[in-house]
């Protein structure tokens, strides 16, 4: 990037924008990290300084390892799915076929709504009493009477994973088709007539123009995945007995309903420094990629 | 500049004034869940803003579970609000973080001889007022008449025990398949139930600070409710359920009981939506023998001054009229009056008798949820501790001691 030499006014002209990075991301960051520091409160005392107190008290606490494993689940699940589903439909709607156009702009919609929207839509759907799953499992012969889909923790992270990878796989899909895009006609046609079977043609011809945009994909996801606060909110508020509770609502909880901001600081740098670690390999990937580009 | 000049900047500068006068806005915060309808609110408001051409009220509704947060940043943001709908649970909190203005003395003798004395406690906190109560609310036993008399029940239950047996007598004759439902969703509104319960089996959350619940009366709270859940007399999807969720199964005539807040007598009495209109029954929740008559938790709200308002008068005059004795009595459908003489009105009681008759009961029995600047970690720890024991998690003695570790007290 620095590879040649920076001239003074190229550096005078950008002064004006790292300025304001220093401003909207650098000293948010910088009091973060101060406020992470103290025991202050959301109203009243501004806190004292207590060193690394509160990160070693959330670290050890009950509360952040199950909020931990329980986004984890979430994050992993959701976005594997999203991946495998992703490319197989994009993969379908590469196949030319009557209508492929309406059902490429139908595909966008999930992914257009708000996730209040989704979440409120998932809710319905699921509602013990007059949702429309039960109605269904219930009238096929799957189901012998209506369950609380949200109301048990053994199903209510599968349901949630499951309003989260309805609303998300199309994006996956959506990059997944713009890739299969590069993959020259030529070399397909030449694998058919090699003899190459469909698993084979995906694996060797398909797959190397898929994998750099996946793993963006993958990693974008992820980033996304491991921040989730509003799906679950609306859907279970961290229920039944704070199985679902994510890291988002943790910090949410400590720093606005408890009011200790000072240890929600410290639970918010946590995640910052979990989600630096995939942007990170985000970066890198995107680099290897460049670089085999060239 | 000329004189003429400078006399019309003048006269501009007076206009600006006058017209910024002119319109003066308060920002108010309410909830959108059980007591006062939307509509009310906005009917309220709109006979100030009538009276007071000069005022323009924003009112902003948000969840029950938004009112707290919603009011405590805004107050990290450097303010926001200039009246905001608290919980009787509250006060300790926003005195200790200096959140509501002290309204003690603006409180009028005619405030304090006319209101119900068990209104106060709602906006009281260590000797201060901090702000008017509002919503004078408690969770009743609501029943399906016809179904208790289908089962052969000539009175709906006294006591919690009795509800049980009745329960049985309804499932078994087939009325329906869970007769009792509840809202114990992993919020405050399962901490309202429990509190219920709590009362009658003269339990106490709190002896010197430290958590008591877990012990004596709380314990069987928690206990009565497991076994309510576990034998299938409550419908398993209480735990999931808030109180609009409560609302919908009881007038769907797919329960026989329920335990909910004033709002739901009307609505599913007397609106078309309901399928058990004119069939619905109040009564006091019931007592355990040897302990209590009736139970009740004091659910009471109260409307306050954010300490960074404005126009901290002006709220007031708002604030006011809306507690006042001809907007309640204009209103008493959905949430009843705090006026004392409101309850000899019969334009208040026609049509509710019955509900005015069990709130004449409960209201006097209404049991607090502890005052603790700490609440609010107190009560998530509790409901985790709820849920935990009714999903077969933990026992009720695990479950509650778990949650009084958890607690922070």
């Amino acid at each position: 990037m620095f590879s040649e030499r920076m001239s003074p006014r190229a550096l005078l002209l950008m002064l004006p924008l790292v300025l304001v990075m220093i401003a909207v991301i650098g000293w948010p960051l910088v009091d973060t990290i101060r406020l992470s520091m103290t025991d202050a409160r959301l109203a009243g005392t501004s806190g004292e300084f207590i060193g690394a107190d509160n990160y070693t008290k959330t670290v050890s606490s009950r509360n952040f390892q199950s909020a931990f494993w329980a986004t984890m689940r979430f994050s992993v699940w959701s976005v594997s799915i999203e991946l495998v589903l992703g490319v197989l439909v994009a993969l379908l709607l590469n196949q030319r076929f009557y209508g492929r156009t309406l059902l490429r702009a139908l595909m966008i919609l999930p992914w257009a709504l708000p996730t209040v929207v989704n979440a409120t839509l998932w809710r319905l759907i699921y509602n013990p009493e007059y949702g429309a799953l039960n109605a269904l499992l219930t009238q096929i012969g799957m189901l012998d009477a209506y369950r609380s889909w949200l109301g048990e923790p053994s199903s209510a992270m599968t349901a949630l994973i499951v309003a989260d990878v309805w609303k998300n796989f199309p994006l996956v899909a959506l990059i997944a088709l713009a890739a299969l895009q590069a993959v020259p006609k030529d070399i397909r046609a030449a694998a058919i007539s090699d003899g190459a079977n469909a698993w084979k043609r995906f694996r060797y011809v398909i797959m190397p123009y898929l994998i750099g945009p996946l793993m963006v994909a993958l990693v974008l996801r992820t980033i996304e995945a491991f921040k989730v606060f509003d799906l679950i909110w609306i859907m279970t508020r961290g229920g039944p007995a704070n199985s679902t509770r994510s890291l988002s609502i943790l910090v949410y909880q400590e720093a606005f309903a408890f009011q200790r901001v000072g240890s929600g600081a410290s639970l918010a740098l946590i995640i910052t420094l979990i989600i630096t670690v995939l942007a990170v390999a985000y970066l890198m990937i995107m680099r290897r990629f460049a670089g085999e580009a060239r | 500049m000329t004189l003429k000049l400078r006399a019309a900047l003048m006269a501009a500068t007076a206009l600006c004034g006058t017209s910024a006068m002119a319109e003066t806005t308060l920002n108010a915060l309410f909830m959108a869940q059980a007591a006062y309808s939307e509509d009310d609110i906005r009917a309220m408001t709109a006979s100030f803003e009538s009276a007071h051409p000069d005022v323009k009220i924003n009112l902003e509704f948000v969840p029950y579970e938004g009112l707290h947060d919603k009011t405590v940043l805004s107050q990290g943001a450097g303010g926001g609000y200039d009246v905001v709908l608290f919980d009787v649970i509250w006060p300790a909190e926003y005195s200790e973080n200096g959140i509501l203005l002290d309204v003690s003395d603006k409180i009028t003798e005619d405030m304090k001889a006319g209101i119900l004395p068990g209104a106060w406690t709602t906006v009281d906190y260590d000797g201060k007022s901090y702000g008017m109560p509002w919503i004078l609310d408690t969770k009743y036993l609501f029943y399906n008449k016809d179904m208790l008399k289908q089962a052969g029940i000539d009175t709906p239950p006294a006591t919690w025990a009795e509800l049980q047996e009745d329960a049985q007598t309804i499932k078994d004759a087939g009325l329906v398949d869970h007769p009792i439902v509840w809202s114990w969703a992993q919020a405050e509104a399962a901490i309202c139930d429990y509190t219920t319960l709590l009362s009658a089996f003269g339990g106490d959350f709190l002896k010197e600070g430290a958590p008591e619940f877990q012990t004596g009366g709380g314990l069987d709270a928690l206990h009565y409710m497991v076994d309510s859940f576990k034998s299938g007399l409550t419908n398993p999807n209480s735990k999931e359920f808030l109180e609009e969720d409560v609302r919908n199964v009881f007038q769907n005539g797919d329960a026989a009981f329920a335990l909910n807040w004033t709002y739901m007598y009307n609505l599913a009495n007397t609106s078309e939506e309901s399928k058990v209109a004119g069939n619905v029954g109040v009564v006091p929740a019931p007592g355990v023998e040897g302990s209590s008559s009736v139970s009740a938790v004091n659910g009471s709200m109260g409307l306050g001054i954010p300490s960074t308002s404005e126009n901290p008068d002006l709220a007031w005059d708002y604030i006011v009229h809306m507690t006042s004795q001809p907007v309640q009595d204009t209103y008493a459908k959905l949430s009843l009056p705090i006026w004392k003489s409101s309850y000899e009105d019969t334009a208040v009681t026609a049509g509710q008798e019955e509900l005015i008759d069990a709130a004449s009961k409960s209201l006097a029995a209404m049991y607090p949820r502890p005052m603790t600047p700490r609440y609010q970690e107190m009560s998530m720890a509790l409901q985790q501790g709820i849920q935990e024991a009714l999903l077969g998690m933990a026992s009720p003695e695990d479950a509650l001691q778990g949650a009084a570790d958890n607690s922070g007290l």
